[in-house]
């Protein structure tokens, strides 16, 4: 045990812990940036119920839907567009996380409640995509 | 008392541990508003202490009862799937990086943390049938990597600690 003890904390592998958390590290920044460059403002709200398209709306009208979920449609998340974003306001699932989510408005940002197997997505159809990025 | 029986209260006694851990960790304020649902880990600090204090055997056995009763107690069945994924995959990276030897408790601890966000998301992304989430890993792959030093600062001092206390 005395041995193991003094190789636990030996120089190499503290170096290469900082190794490992640096590769890490610069691969997520390094996504983050990918994401950040090509993001694009979204037009639609696509509402996914268990991995089922269940209602789609534009980011451009003011929206406020219950979106009803579970057995009996007791399970409920609320769905607010608003000012071009979607968020969700009041939902009854036990952590409540998807009411922590910051509205959302680009491409391919989502809100999960993992509880109720809800997904809130915004996409961009095809000609609105090319148009922003030429603008 | 035989030593089995010793070894036994012992991970009772840790399993609760954890548990409380993880109730301290759900009532705690969201570290980061920006990415709902971040957590530290901290149950994982008694894992890690286990994996090598014990083995890989110990480690999986307390890691998997905590969360299931931490899904009876504040959870519901649903999110048992994301948090067992989780687990298990860090528990199988962390045990290769033990036996590997090539990480220290810290860098063990950071592949925990990373890989139990990977499990989750990979669940939810299989689940949802919605690649959009695995968005979410790459911010997850930053927090768990910065997590997982302080996860396993903590684990090395308290098995540094724990080692001196039983020699004495």
């Amino acid at each position: 045990m005395k041995k193991s003890d003094k190789s636990a904390f030996s120089k190499n592998k503290i170096r290469n812990d900082i190794i490992l958390a640096a590769v890490i590290l610069i691969i997520a920044v390094a996504g983050l940036l990918f994401v950040k460059l090509t993001k694009t403002q979204g037009n639609t709200v696509v509402v996914k119920i268990d991995g089922v398209k269940a209602v789609e709306y534009s980011l451009e009208e003011d929206v406020r839907y219950e979106i009803k979920t579970g057995k009996n449609n007791e399970d409920i998340n609320v769905l607010v567009i608003k000012d071009g974003k979607a968020s969700i306001t009041e939902a009854d699932c036990p952590d409540g996380i998807c009411k922590d989510y910051r509205p959302i408005s680009y491409v391919g940002e989502t809100i999960v409640c993992l509880p109720h197997k809800v997904v809130v997505e915004i996409t961009g159809d095809a000609t609105d995509i090319s148009l922003d990025a030429v603008v | 008392m035989s030593k089995k029986a010793k070894k036994i209260a012992l991970l009772g006694v840790l399993t609760s541990v954890a548990l409380v851990l993880s109730y301290l960790e759900s009532v705690l304020p969201p570290i980061w508003a920006a990415v709902p649902g971040i957590k530290v880990g901290l149950p994982n600090v008694v894992i890690i202490f286990l994996l090598y204090k014990f083995g890989v055997k110990e480690a999986a056995i307390v890691s998997f009862i905590r969360l299931f009763i931490v899904a009876l107690l504040f959870g519901n069945v649903m999110t048992l799937a994301y948090s067992f994924a989780g687990a298990l995959l860090s528990i199988v990276l962390m045990a290769i990086c033990k036996k590997i030897k090539v990480f220290s408790v810290v860098g063990t601890s950071i592949v925990g943390g990373v890989a139990h966000n990977l499990g989750q998301i990979l669940v939810a992304i299989f689940l949802f049938d919605t690649v959009q989430i695995g968005y979410y890993m790459i911010v997850l792959a930053i927090t768990g990597t910065i997590a997982g030093v302080f996860i396993g600062l903590a684990g090395a001092l308290l098995l540094k600690r724990l080692n001196k206390k039983s020699k004495e």
